[in-house]
């Protein structure tokens, strides 16, 4: 620390002390915060679930047995139950909505992604004043409330919504849609709602992208869709999967949505976990269902993480 | 640009504007309506709005929430700040890569495994030290968990756009490294700080499934009213309850989009200025 020109207030000697504890240990005054609490509160309980996914229900509280006991003798017993996944791997319930939670998340990221990247192309190619209109457009619904605008979605498509009745009043059908209840809801309701997170990641790419390589491209006589295809896709390949990661993974578990578009036999994990939580109580075979989900979402979370952060930096 | 955008491309990004917003315009539409019944029209009324007005459990819940968000914001946006900082200007230090990863694991994090997990550790918690009880105050820390990631990812890439000379300039001119980045610095990503707060709050607002996890007996926020509403059936005066709520957060972000936009452009004015 430079302490040449002190304030005459302070004795130097006690400036210079704390000064240099300051330029010694202040940057922890400002890691550790933050660090601390995130791990305490969003790391610890991933172990916390691991470990009670080992154990056993019982009638007490908390529900469920130790697995770490202290014998009378001092001995320390670790008492695993594999029971719990075991369980998982031989009812088929969990393995059918695991299947069927990845697929519905996987084709509505598709559809997400095939309405997002036009849009998001076409906004970086707007003029700069319809640039911001349009942006906000697309970050407005993405403020509002995420439950009432599934909610708001109902309002379409249930068997008296709008559509059934413009669709009947045009003469095109002649009975209402059943719309509500089935897969299609939830199709439409994760593409709705999650459109917004797709679109703002792709956005952020393609308005970086260099437009005299394209010119460069059409010089050399490529044709438009051969530019796109050799420079425009490959340089927005980050945002394609940002945003893919930012769609793909939170619908995988997304709850919200079957729970009040989905028919009461919607298999989304999410559902399944929270059925188990608030109908059974079985904690165990709830952390265990988690731990597993979990697993499943390491490599899709390390690849958006990798994605993120290069993008960060650059 | 000077490139035409083709007819496809708009009438596609058209289309999925208009996707984003007719429900939303449909859902305000119905709440005038005075036929509890969705596919009648009743005429135009109010009277949703006024029965709003007296509806203790709603009100309760508001409140509830409220007070939860102003909280759970106001840490994390402090929280997410020293994270941030942390991230941009130390390079190297003990536990980067760990914090790196907790900042922005909870943004793709499905809500229900957050939820859960933080919910066995309360109990455990619970049962280990007698702390916390399980409501408003575990709802207010699960929050500040998940929004001091979206605090950092905003607050981290004004900081890196920051000019740090002037914090140099300053501490040079015998400003102390805090007073300095006071100074300098903190008005540069005050923007930042602002936007991530209301982010913040309306993410805390809105959160149903971490909050009805880990709440306990007797706190039910906004969110977990609506949505035991709901599941009963369309109810006309939750319409206007998220008419009233879609209309006033919208206007929030107009007016901040448009007031941000108009400080930007007079700081590059500024700067354009200064340097001619």
């Amino acid at each position: 620390m430079n302490n040449a020109g002190e304030h005459a207030a302070n004795p130097p000697a006690a400036r210079l002390r704390l000064g240099g504890l300051f330029a010694r240990h202040g940057k922890w005054l400002i890691i550790l915060p933050p660090l601390t609490y995130l791990f305490v509160f969003f790391l610890v309980p991933f172990v916390f679930a691991l470990k009670i996914s080992f154990a056993d229900l019982a009638l007490r509280v908390p529900p469920f047995t130790d697995i770490l006991t202290v014998s009378p003798d001092h001995h320390i017993n670790l008492t695993l139950n594999l029971g719990n996944f075991r369980y998982l791997f031989t009812d088929d319930l969990y393995g059918l909505s695991y299947l069927y939670s990845l697929r519905t998340a996987f084709f509505s990221t598709l559809v997400c992604l095939a309405i997002g990247y036009p849009m998001a192309y076409a906004i970086a190619r707007a003029t700069k004043s319809a640039q911001n209109i349009l942006l906000l457009l697309v970050i407005l619904p993405f403020w509002t409330s995420f439950l009432l605008r599934v909610y708001a979605l109902e309002g379409i498509i249930s068997d008296n919504g709008l559509l059934n009745t413009a669709l009947l009043w045009l003469g095109i059908i002649h009975r209402p849609l059943q719309i509500m209840q089935t897969t299609v809801a939830v199709y439409l309701g994760i593409i709705y709602t999650y459109l917004p997170f797709m679109v703002l990641p792709l956005f952020a790419t393609l308005e970086k992208l260099d437009l005299s390589l394209l010119e460069a491209a059409e010089d050399l006589g490529s044709p438009p869709w051969r530019s796109f295809l050799d420079v425009t896709l490959p340089l927005s390949m980050p945002g394609v999967i940002a945003g893919s990661m930012l769609v793909f993974i939170p619908a995988i578990g997304e709850f919200v949505i079957p729970s009040l578009l989905g028919g009461p036999d919607n298999l989304m994990i999410g559902r399944v976990l929270w059925d188990e939580f608030f109908g059974n109580r079985d904690w165990p075979v709830a952390a265990a269902v988690s731990i597993v989900f979990l697993v499943f979402l390491v490599g899709p979370i390390a690849l958006y993480q990798h994605y993120s952060v290069k993008q960060m930096e650059t | 640009m000077e490139r035409r955008l083709s007819p496809v491309l708009v009438t596609i990004l058209l289309l999925g504007i208009a996707l984003l917003y007719i429900p939303m315009v449909v859902l305000i539409a119905y709440s005038f309506n005075a036929s509890p019944l969705v596919s009648v029209w009743g005429g135009f009324s109010v009277s949703w709005y006024a029965r709003l007005a007296h509806n203790r459990e709603i009100l309760d819940a508001a409140w509830l929430s409220l007070r939860i968000g102003v909280i759970a914001s106001t840490s994390a946006v402090i929280l997410g700040t020293l994270a941030a900082i942390a991230l941009v200007r130390f390079r190297r230090f003990r536990g980067r890569f760990m914090l790196t990863a907790m900042v922005n694991a909870p943004l793709v994090m499905p809500e229900i495994i957050t939820g859960i997990t933080q919910l066995l550790l309360f109990i455990s918690m619970m049962h280990v030290i007698g702390w916390p009880h399980r409501g408003a105050l575990t709802i207010v820390i699960a929050h500040v968990a998940f929004c001091t990631s979206y605090v950092t990812i905003t607050v981290q890439s004004r900081l890196q756009s920051a000019d740090r000379s002037i914090e140099e300039a300053a501490m040079d001119l015998g400003a102390g490294p805090v007073g300095a980045f006071v100074d300098t610095t903190l008005p540069i990503i005050a923007p930042a700080l602002v936007s991530s707060w209301l982010l913040c709050l309306t993410l805390s607002l809105d959160d149903l499934v971490i909050s009805s996890l880990v709440s306990g007996p007797g706190a039910s926020t906004l969110p977990m009213v609506i949505y035991s509403k709901v599941k009963l059936g369309v109810t006309p005066d939750i319409n206007a309850l998220a008419s009233l709520i879609i209309c006033v957060v919208g206007a929030c972000v107009i007016v901040a989009g448009v007031s941000m936009r108009r400080t930007e452009r007079r700081r590059t004015a500024e700067r354009q200025l200064a340097e001619s």
